[in-house]
């Protein structure tokens, strides 16, 4: 099994959602992460899943997605060409005596405090899942009260883009 | 015997003007085919003050619709109030389901998109059941819904089921409208959606409000589709590399599915089959799309198919499948299904090709388009001496044949034979009248013994196996071609689901004849029992022989059809002459026949299709050598 990531460009209309997450439920297959917002086009919206497939069925369900009368395109990102980021906000334990070596890690890993308590501090940090990993395995030594992570976002490199197409301008 | 009246009085003079319209009873063929976007009707520009309702109505007119199936109710009541005036005919079911199946047993006699409307909550409920059929058998429907008002919506409101949610999975696409503007587009929309590509069944979802609001009427209105795009021409490259796999195999076999049936390409069909003189199987859902009686027809595959067609598919060098899906009562245990075959697979949807078997050679395309495509390949192939004799491939095909023919043993204990009364049926009927049939052992007995020369003259329920498909699919389809015989065949368990219908039958002036083969069980699970389950007889006996409950031919007189009843063979002939003369009146024949007959040849669930099974206990000999 690998993990794979589909850029799925959708009319953004009412039910659109539900109608791709639920294809994935029924032909059995666990989404790993889903992330939807709007495009360039306020039409159109860009719904990030990443799902962990082997190809052959993954094929099957791509094409049952591109039956869906209101999915416009659906591409698979190469992560070799492509940018993909996870946002994460996660509270941490930091006292007086713990503070500094948190702020530490939070420089070392190029994140942000967001809010600031008494006894915590509310981190900010985007990156590929590897880096926010790596980052929660750091800041679990100082005990983590509340996480909250996004879907992976995704766009690939280059000029070149998908959601440029004679039908996607129509919608 | 009672010739109920039917209470046409108050319809007569709307059904005058809907007489009027030439497209009652148009030729199949003109009427189907993908290709062919059947929306919307090219009709002045109109543009009128009306409400929600008036304007769905005015937009079924536009669509040139001239029957809809259905039941009011609550919510979708405003719609009743202008189709009280319309050109539509409403045919006033006695239960939804009916509507749905009706609208389906239209659909496929007519190759017209057939409409059923209900209202919210239960109405639409009701109507999922005939939706998830016709989704499964990919029949143009469009199914309209009231639904609560949108301020109720989500409320948990009276008669309120969120219909779009429920028949997501089910349907091809479905829609709630928002406001009454949309109205037409989105009818148009769904007949479009419903009727080209694979086709399907739509919902259309319209809240109480929506229906009331004014609102003007625009047609016709643009559709904003920009995610549909089916593709209707194959690749050319793919084309000229299935026949030259056509024209280099040793044991090729056509194996035709009903997609050939819903692109109209019946007639390539044949000219493509007599062109290379390859072996052709129909599928269940495709009998009539070649000749039953042609020489180089194998009959049907699958669990209760041909030994011919189920061998042929199996010991194959090349499958060409025609909008066939390999489905598993095709296949059989899938991994050894034809496993010495390379496959070229044309269907209109490509999420068909490779999902069940393998494919060498994919082609997306219309079937009517691929196989006139091939028809020009091969010709090109043949015209450069690239051939291959099929002789030998015949000569064993022929032997199975001869070896192993449909047939069916007498009852010993000297009940009717279902086989018989099924065959008698076919002969003295004729191909010309269209035949509909339940689900289970009589219905594979009709796709048996008899013979469909015709297409768009067998209807059934195949992918899904609804229950309770015939009476109310029987009725669509004479609606559709009243000029045409139709017969239901069914058993005594479908037949109590759904025949209310026959009083909407009698009412409406629409007089199919129902064959009621009635073996008081529900005859193919007691086959399984007796097969798998060591003839221990749980809950398939029905009492409709032991008590006479329900008694049919009372039960058929009091929903105002002709009641007849048939208990021996020499009876068969002219119980059946006697419904053939009955044109004014709904007819029920019970057929009383043996309980123990069973279907053969058969290959059991989840086994292999080399493990067919022809007859109890005997397996067809075949020399591995030969082929």
């Amino acid at each position: 099994m690998t993990m794979h990531t589909l850029s799925v460009l959708v009319e953004n209309k009412p039910g659109v959602l539900a109608r791709v997450s639920g294809l994935f439920s029924r032909r059995g297959f666990n989404i790993d992460s889903l992330a939807v917002g709007e495009t360039e086009n306020p039409d159109v919206s860009r719904i990030t899943i990443v799902v962990n497939a082997e190809s052959s069925p993954l094929e099957q369900v791509t094409k049952q997605l591109n039956k869906l009368v209101n999915v416009l395109k659906i591409v698979e990102l190469d992560p070799q060409v492509s940018v993909a980021r996870e946002l994460l906000l996660v509270k941490v334990r930091a006292d007086r005596s713990a503070r500094s070596q948190v702020l530490e890690t939070v420089n070392l890993f190029r994140a942000r405090v967001v809010d600031v308590a008494p006894d915590t501090l509310t981190i900010e940090a985007t990156g590929t899942p590897d880096k926010l990993d790596a980052l929660l395995r750091d800041l679990e030594a100082f005990g983590i009260k509340e996480m909250v992570q996004s879907g992976l976002v995704a766009i690939g490199r280059g000029s070149r883009s998908i959601t440029a197409g004679p039908a996607l301008r129509a919608a | 015997m009672t010739r109920p009246t039917p209470e046409t009085l108050a319809h007569t003079a709307r059904r005058a003007r809907a007489a009027a319209d030439p497209s009652v009873d148009v030729d199949p063929a003109a009427a189907r085919g993908a290709a062919t976007p059947a929306v919307p009707a090219v009709r002045p520009t109109a543009s009128a003050q009306v409400s929600g309702a008036g304007s769905l109505v005015r937009s079924l007119e536009a669509l040139e619709v001239d029957v809809v199936f259905g039941i009011p109710g609550g919510a979708i009541l405003p719609a009743y109030d202008p189709l009280y005036d319309s050109t539509v005919r409403h045919i006033l079911v006695r239960h939804e389901q009916g509507a749905g199946h009706a609208a389906t047993g239209y659909a496929q006699a007519t190759g017209k998109v057939g409409v059923c409307i209900a209202t919210s909550g239960p109405g639409a409920t009701n109507l999922v059941t005939p939706i998830a059929d016709a989704y499964m058998d990919s029949v143009a429907m469009v199914a309209i819904t009231g639904q609560v008002a949108s301020p109720l919506i989500g409320t948990d409101g009276f008669q309120e089921a969120d219909i779009q949610g429920i028949t997501l999975p089910i349907t091809k696409h479905n829609f709630l409208v928002q406001n009454a503007e949309e109205i037409p587009r989105v009818l148009a929309e769904a007949f479009h959606l419903a009727s080209t590509g694979r086709p399907g069944p739509v919902l259309v979802d319209i809240p109480k409000d929506v229906l009331q609001a004014p609102t003007t009427f625009n047609w016709p209105p643009t559709l904003d589709l920009p995610g549909y795009r089916p593709t209707l021409h194959p690749h050319g490259k793919q084309i000229r590399e299935a026949a030259r796999l056509m024209a280099g195999a040793r044991r090729p076999v056509l194996y035709v599915g009903g997609g050939v049936l819903k692109a109209g390409a019946t007639d390539g069909l044949r000219r493509l089959a007599e062109l290379t003189g390859i072996p052709v199987v129909t599928t269940l859902m495709a009998l009539g799309a070649f000749p039953d009686s042609h020489q180089q027809h194998l009959g049907m595959p699958g669990m209760h198919g041909t030994v011919a067609a189920v061998y042929g598919l199996q010991k194959a060098d090349l499958i060409v499948a025609l909008g066939a899906r390999f489905d598993d009562r095709v296949t059989g245990k899938l991994d050894s299904f034809a496993p010495d075959a390379t496959v070229v697979h044309a269907d209109i949807d490509p999420a068909e090709i490779g999902k069940n078997r393998h494919v060498d050679v994919p082609i997306v395309g219309d079937a009517k388009h691929v196989i006139d495509e091939l028809i020009a390949a091969v010709t090109v192939e043949r015209s450069a001496g690239r051939s291959t004799d099929l002789g030998d491939w015949w000569t064993q095909l022929d032997d199975l044949r001869n070896r192993y023919p449909l047939g069916y043993d007498e009852p010993s204990d000297g009940t009717l034979s279902p086989q018989y009364v099924i065959k008698r049926l076919g002969e003295i009927v004729g191909p010309d009248a269209i035949f509909v049939a339940g689900v289970g052992q009589h219905q594979m007995w009709a796709s048996q013994f008899i013979s469909y020369e015709k297409p768009y003259t067998w209807l059934n329920s195949g992918g899904l196996g609804t229950m309770g498909y015939a009476v109310p699919a029987a009725m669509g389809a004479k609606v559709g071609k009243p000029d045409t015989v139709v017969w239901a065949v069914d058993g005594d368990g479908c037949f109590q689901m759904t025949n209310q219908e026959l009083a909407t039958c009698a009412l409406e002036g629409i007089p199919v004849k129902i064959a009621v083969i009635n073996n008081g069980n529900l005859g193919m699970v007691r086959q399984w029992q007796t097969l798998f389950y060591n003839e221990r007889y749980s809950n398939t006996e029905l009492g409709t022989h032991k008590h006479r409950i329900p008694d049919f031919v009372k039960l058929a007189e009091a929903l105002g059809c002709v009641g007849l009843r048939c208990e021996n063979a020499d009876d068969v002939d002219k119980t059946i002459a006697a419904a053939m003369e009955i044109n004014d009146a709904p007819v029920v024949i019970d057929f009383v026949v043996g309980k123990d007959a069973m279907v053969w040849p058969m290959v059991a669930a989840g086994t292999s299709n080399d493990e067919i099974m022809f007859a109890r206990g005997v397996r067809p000999t075949f020399d591995e050598d030969d082929i």
